[in-house]
């Protein structure tokens, strides 16, 4: 059930975009297939476009331009009712007026679906979901998360191919949150359904998806599994947006395809990884992930340049020690260890150098 | 566990509870006590008055004691007696000397018309009268014998009756205290009760078709667009009622604008220009725009709060979009159909001003009748009796809506 193994394209937008005010473009260019049973979640920060996507999938905004195809059939003239894709929206739009059953009926009587057919599927969504005693309530009589439940049952109960969810946990607490994050992908994994996921949680993302499509300004910035995305980010807005993330300003000494040499603001030299970088004497961004940096020296590759860090603060967070340092003249470098037998604790002032390997170091296209 | 939860200390939780309120609610109390006062003399006692007025009108038996008194000892039926008629004169004698024989001619001619001029020239004579009294009132006037005359006096020799409920129900009593109903050609109420509920209902169904589209307008429109929207819709209430009826006058007469306008496109010929005023038309159309506002309001307050994700959700799940409005938005707003028919039929069944002027004779409402009754007829009882229908009749909808509907479901704004 992921990208690799499905064939052809379920979903497809083809150079789309669409403009609401005529002025701006809201979607740029946007190119995207999704494949048969993926699970693909659309992370980006609020406003850059990610439920418009959704929407015009869904069919209640229209693409300004380009084609968007279902199963290989192009779908900008098809109504919404016609397009037979559920949808699980962030305010779960559970009709106030009727019981939960009836709620989950509606799609099935809608369809023309005999009583006792209906009630059948209704039963067993219900049950999916955990939730088969509560047929008779009214939606304002259930708590947030049971509405999600019954907001995902109804979205599933006509047996869609495809489930768009925008935001489905954003009202939820955390622990809420990641209880159903778990219950929606083995829903997912069980029913071989095609999710389509808007987030603007990274955590849910990464630990949701097949794929994640990072937005930005009406554009894809990468699309890419979650590990790829974490550990390989191509620019340095998808550096920033996912994980905490150590930026380093410099300019490209020397490069070649593996590894580049950026000398640092301050003078110093460090290893990086090249990622969009086109020529000598070029301005970079390192990003180098908090968990990656190392600071005892058997732990560092041989012969990589090492830099001078000032210890300021140590916070101890139960699993894991907190470093904050000053190195190259930023404050806020952060270097992360396990908290584990035999550690050795760092304590405010004391000066020491650290290093990483060229891999998890990436010379960026500087924003 | 018996007797329910205790406090702490073994006190009843209930009676906690209410101890601990009870100042809060004095205090609550005090604060309204003005408003209270305020609406008992301005309304419940106005109320009370008038419905009080149509059971109550002693014009005849405070003046005439004498034969009140017999009429008091005999039964229904009875022939009057020389005894009746003596104090008959006596009692006229007496009213005319204080000038109430008027008021006495008056409360019969209610009942019997054609019967205070019998009163009045009775007045005048009455001291010159002599016994045997019988025949000298059949001298004075032949009518004097005439026993649905004298069955009217008796009905009205007691200062509290039904009568007046029976003349606004198209009733009357005959000779003998049956209750029948009034002849042919003075049947009115009936039919005004029926044309003002009818066109109510119509004007109530007019207003509601306009004001939806108008309302979900100004629900989904951006709150700048809306809000001009909205200030449109309540011009109106700006402009003096009497200005607003008299330029759908401009509008509607048969010189007017509209006529002028059909007939200018060539649409009508200029001798058959069309009758909108002074008819039923002018009514229901001037009706309707006065009361437009009244509907639009409480459905748009209802309908400004419904998250457009619903009939999104309904879409999705396979609704056509006349399916989604029908089985999603609908259901959700009859909150404020519901209102908004209950006002503006409450309105428009004691709408006054208007059809008075736009209505003709084909267009007035039980309403003109009854400010007809307190104006020119001065049969405030009559007037109160019909009020006081009315007011049952408006009763018996409010019930039967929440019954029907539910009355906590109204949301008026
Ligand atoms: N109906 C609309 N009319 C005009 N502009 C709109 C409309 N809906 C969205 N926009 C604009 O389009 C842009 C993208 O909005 P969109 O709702 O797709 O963002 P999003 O990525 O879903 O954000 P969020 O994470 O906050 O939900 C925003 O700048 C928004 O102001
Ligand atoms: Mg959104």
């Amino acid at each position: 059930m992921n990208a690799s193994t499905a064939d052809a394209a379920f979903v497809e937008f083809d150079r789309v975009q669409k403009s609401y005010d005529g002025e701006t473009l809201v979607v740029k260019d946007l190119n995207l297939t999704i494949a048969k049973g993926e699970f693909l979640t659309m992370l980006g920060p609020s406003g850059s476009g990610k439920t418009t996507c959704l929407m015009m999938l869904a069919g209640f905004e229209t693409a300004t331009h380009g084609e968007i195809k279902l199963a290989g059939r192009p779908i900008n003239q098809v109504p919404p009712h016609k397009r037979g894709i559920g949808m699980v929206f962030q305010n779960y739009a559970l009709f106030p007026h009727m019981s939960v059953g009836e709620n989950l009926a509606f799609p099935l009587e809608v369809r023309g679906m005999g009583k006792s057919e209906r009630e059948a599927k209704v039963a067993r969504a219900l049950d999916m979901v955990q939730m088969g005693a509560f047929a008779n309530r009214r939606p304002a009589q259930l708590s947030g998360g049971q509405q999600q439940r019954i907001a995902l049952a109804r979205a599933l109960v006509f047996d869609p191919e495809l489930v768009l969810m925008d935001e489905p946990l954003g009202a939820l607490d955390k622990q809420l949150r990641e209880h159903m994050q778990f219950e929606i992908k083995a829903l997912h994994d069980r029913l071989g359904i095609t999710v389509v996921y808007v987030t603007h949680d990274q955590g849910e993302a990464l630990t949701m998806s097949d794929r994640i499509a990072v937005f930005n300004d009406g554009r894809i910035q990468q699309l890419a599994p979650p590990a790829e995305l974490y550990e390989r980010p191509r620019n340095s807005f998808v550096a920033q947006f996912i994980g905490e993330n150590n930026k380093l300003p410099g300019i490209i000494e020397e490069f070649d395809d593996k590894k580049a040499l950026v000398r640092l603001a301050t003078g110093e030299l460090i290893d990086a990884t090249p990622v969009n970088i086109r020529a000598k004497g070029q301005q970079t961004l390192v990003s180098i992930r908090p968990e990656r940096v190392e600071f005892k020296p058997e732990m560092m590759p041989p012969g990589i340049h090492r830099i001078g860090a000032d210890v300021l603060e140590v916070v101890y967070m139960g699993d894991i020690f907190r470093t904050r340092m000053r190195v190259a003249g930023s404050e806020d470098f952060v270097m992360k260890c396990r908290n584990t037998i035999g550690q050795r604790k760092l304590t405010p002032g004391e000066r020491i150098e650290i290093a990483w390997h060229a891999e998890d170091a990436r010379a960026l296209d500087p924003m | 566990m018996r007797g329910g939860l205790t406090t702490a200390d073994g006190k009843p939780l209930k009676q906690a509870l209410a101890h601990a309120q009870a100042r809060a609610k004095r205090k609550a109390l005090l604060l309204v006590v003005p408003l209270l006062a305020f609406i008992l003399i301005t309304f419940v006692m106005p109320i009370g008055q008038l419905l009080f007025r149509s059971i109550h009108n002693d014009g005849f038996s405070a003046n005439m004691p004498q034969i009140s008194a017999w009429f008091d000892e005999t039964k229904a039926g009875d022939a009057p007696d020389e005894a009746a008629y003596a104090a008959l004169v006596a009692d006229i004698a007496a009213a005319a000397e204080a000038r109430t024989i008027g008021v006495v001619g008056t409360r019969v001619n209610y009942e019997l018309s054609g019967t205070r001029s019998l009163f009045t020239s009775a007045g005048r004579n009455a001291e010159d009268l002599q016994p045997p009294y019988r025949e000298a009132m059949l001298d004075l006037n032949e009518k004097w014998g005439d026993p649905q005359l004298w069955g009217v006096m008796r009905s009205v020799s007691s200062a509290y009756s039904a009568n007046f409920y029976l003349a606004a129900l198209d009733l009357a009593r005959d000779e003998n205290g049956e209750i029948v109903r009034a002849p042919e050609d003075r049947r009115i109420y009936g039919m005004l009760f029926m044309r003002t509920l009818w066109l109510s209902a119509l004007i109530t169904g007019l207003c509601l078709i306009l004001a939806y589209p108008v309302a979900h307008l100004l629900a989904v429109l951006p709150l700048a667009k809306s809000n001009l929207l909205m200030i449109l819709v309540l011009l109106p209430f700006w402009t003096s009622l009497l200005v607003r009826t008299t330029s759908w006058m401009v509008m509607l007469q048969e010189q007017g604008v509209i006529n002028n306008t059909l007939v200018a496109l060539g649409l009508i010929g200029n001798e058959s220009r069309i009758q909108m005023m002074y008819n039923q038309a002018g009514t229901i159309i001037a009706m309707t725009h006065i009361l437009l506002p009244f509907m639009i309001l409480p459905l748009y307050s209802v309908m400004r709060p419904i998250n457009p994700s619903y009939v999104r959700a309904a879409r999705s799940l396979g609704a056509t979009s006349w399916t989604a409005f029908r089985r999603v938005y609908l259901p959700q707003t009859l909150p404020g159909i519901g209102a908004g028919a209950l006002l503006v039929f409450i309105l428009s069944v004691g709408y006054y001003i208007t059809p008075a002027l736009v209505g003709g004779a084909s267009g007035q409402l039980i309403s003109n009748l009854i400010a007809y009754h307190m104006q020119d007829s001065l049969n405030w009882s009559l007037a109160a009796a019909l009020a006081a229908l009315l007011l049952a009749g408006v009763l018996i909808l409010y019930w039967l809506y929440d019954r029907l509907i539910g009355i906590d479901n109204l949301k008026l704004g």
